[in-house]
């Protein structure tokens, strides 16, 4: 099926940015890249661009292929695509790396152009706010001057929550999925050891450990293991491993269990690809994302500003941005009488829910995006 | 879920509903179904509406016919709800099958000016009738056989006279209907479906 309608193989492109970006931390980016897919065809009246928001570890490569034999598409494969939930057919679709990210993007890793040498430590901490202003930027460049819809999931569901609030006018639609309007302490709490792990990890150097010719690989693999369980739910993690031991019992801290040696291969896989600095600035973005604290904690008031119409979504089993926390973004959206619809999707999968096919959340999904007008037919 | 069907078919308190809603007021509908009702009068009437609904078909249908849909259960109560922030919050034939029901209605009458509700009348002839010999009603309000009936808190009409005179609400306006027909003469007996319009005292 996914074979049939996906939007085939595709390239990313990178777009320069040499006017300079001032930060929500003051801090100024002199210039800055950022890499970014598109699928489908921007229509005519440029009245069908949908923004994909990425979470924690995505990126710009949302749907597709980079060649023949990619073992593995885009992210979100699943909802995007010729005759799928995101219609590229209808739509126009665009997947960007944040600022920050380890994917093309300016990041970490990057030169500075001012010194020749990687960021490093010195690239500055990007907050959701400055990832927002930089995709209005490129959306200028791409002579977009209004979203059909935003969507995200997660830390992308944060974006586009912000994309309403900083850009009320330039969003028709926004799709917030599996996400929060801040951090729970307990969530602050989780960020801090999978950070702490990667800080302490002897070849951190401060975070300039690309000078030194080695990565944090220890550090970066348990922030993701923990991560990783996180966005499990338990019984998820019962019903695919439960407490099978892998062969015999050894009486020993080597793999001892099926669930053992998933964590470790999961964590491998990540700290082999993805990057340390990359990883902190991420959930650092996730821990200072809070709209409602310029207004004395009242996130309605924050959302007073919002022209967009609102779907909602959240996953039963998930406990790492539980359906209380979409309540909370619901009840401000209420309280402004914003236009809003708000469902609550039984799954079993955790937070992950989010990314998986699931038959009700994609028809949930596909109904909302197919009523979303273009075109002419565009002027609500 | 045959069931569903034979409900959603019999709304003949649709129109009086729209007579006692407001032009382009706000309105809250609990247990909204697929949002037929909404559509109805946010057509007719323009209003900013919000439906409230507990299962994912009904959630998706509302989503599909571009309602605006809140999935939570009744029975948790309005707590996502601001005091006084609807112009009207509907109840329509629900009543009988929530748990909590002296629970919703006050959460209702905080959370709307006037709240309306409409409940099949378990003292209309025909069920008295059916219970006289010997069996539990089954009617085009009441259409579910006894063991898979959603309804547990059946009442009439004079029941709820009683509670509203009990918890202090005000009945702004009664009418009760069998078959699209206004009952005026012994509606309690002659009524197959009672709606109120309420207002908290």
């Amino acid at each position: 099926m996914s074979e049939n309608n996906s939007v085939g193989i595709v390239a990313p492109q990178t777009a320069h940015f040499s006017e300079p970006l001032t930060l929500k931390s003051g801090q100024v980016l002199p210039q800055y890249d950022l890499v970014y897919e598109t699928y489908g065809t921007l229509n005519a009246d440029k009245s069908n661009a949908v923004l994909i928001c990425h979470a924690l570890s995505g990126n710009h490569h949302v749907a597709g292929k980079h060649s023949e034999n990619d073992k593995y598409p885009g992210w979100w494969d699943n909802l995007i695509g010729p005759g799928k939930p995101l219609d590229t057919d209808k739509f126009f679709v665009i997947g960007l790396n944040n600022l920050g990210g380890c994917h093309g993007s300016s990041g970490p890793a990057s030169i500075n152009p001012a010194n020749g040498r990687q960021w490093g430590s010195t690239f500055p901490i990007l907050t959701v706010e400055d990832w927002v202003t930089s995709q209005a930027r490129l959306l200028d460049r791409l002579g977009i001057t209004q979203l059909a819809a935003v969507i995200g999931g997660s830390l992308g569901g944060m974006q586009a929550l912000q994309w309403t609030i900083a850009y009320a006018d330039r969003v028709r639609h926004a799709l917030i999925i599996a996400s929060a309007p801040n951090l729970t302490a307990q969530n602050m709490a989780f960020n801090e050891v999978a950070r702490q792990a990667i800080i302490t990890d002897p070849e951190f150097h401060g975070g300039d450990y690309y000078e030194h010719g080695v990565v944090p690989r220890r550090g970066l693999r348990i922030a993701r293991m923990l991560g990783h369980i996180t966005y499990l739910s338990d019984d998820v993690m019962g019903e695919k491993f439960g407490r099978k031991v892998k062969d015999t019992i050894k009486y020993s801290f080597d793999v001892e269990f099926e669930m053992e040696s998933y964590l470790r291969y999961q964590g491998d896989k990540f700290a082999g690809t993805f990057d340390a600095n990359t990883y902190l600035r991420m959930t650092r973005a996730l821990d200072y994302y809070d709209p409602a604290l310029a207004f004395n904690g009242d996130l309605s008031k924050a959302l007073a500003k919002a022209k967009a119409q609102f779907l909602v979504l959240s996953f039963t089993s998930d406990w790492r941005f539980s359906p209380a926390r979409s309540r909370e973004i619901v009840k401000a959206l209420l309280d402004n009488e914003s236009t809003v619809s708000y469902a609550e999707v039984t799954a079993a999968h955790g937070h992950d829910a989010f990314l998986m096919p699931d038959k009700h959340y994609h028809a949930i999904l596909r109904s909302y995006l197919s009523n979303i007008q273009i075109g002419s037919d565009h002027a609500e | 879920m045959q069931n569903n069907v034979n409900i959603t078919n019999f709304r003949q308190d649709f129109a009086i509903i729209a007579n006692w809603v407001k032009f382009g007021s706000k309105v809250l509908d609990l247990g909204c179904g697929d949002g037929e009702l909404l559509q109805y009068l946010r057509g007719s009437l323009e209003i900013k509406g919000y439906g409230v609904e507990k299962d994912d078909a009904n959630v998706l249908a509302c989503i599909r016919n571009g309602s605006n849909v809140i999935q939570m259960d009744l029975e948790d109560g309005l707590s996502g709800f601001e005091d006084q922030s609807f112009n009207t919050v509907i109840l329509s034939q629900t009543l009988q099958a929530m748990h909590h029901t002296e629970a919703i209605v006050l959460d209702m009458l905080r959370v709307g000016q006037e709240v309306i509700v409409t409940f099949p009348n378990f003292g209309y002839w025909r069920n008295r009738i059916q219970i006289t010999l010997g069996q539990m009603p089954v009617s085009k309000t009441l259409p579910y056989q006894w063991f898979d009936t959603p309804n547990v808190h059946l009442c009439t009409i004079h029941d709820f006279d009683t509670f509203c005179k009990n918890h202090n609400i005000d009945i702004l306006e009664r009418k009760v209907i069998t078959d699209g027909k206004e009952i005026n003469f012994i509606p309690n007996l002659l009524g197959c479906l009672a709606m109120y319009r309420l207002k908290a005292k």
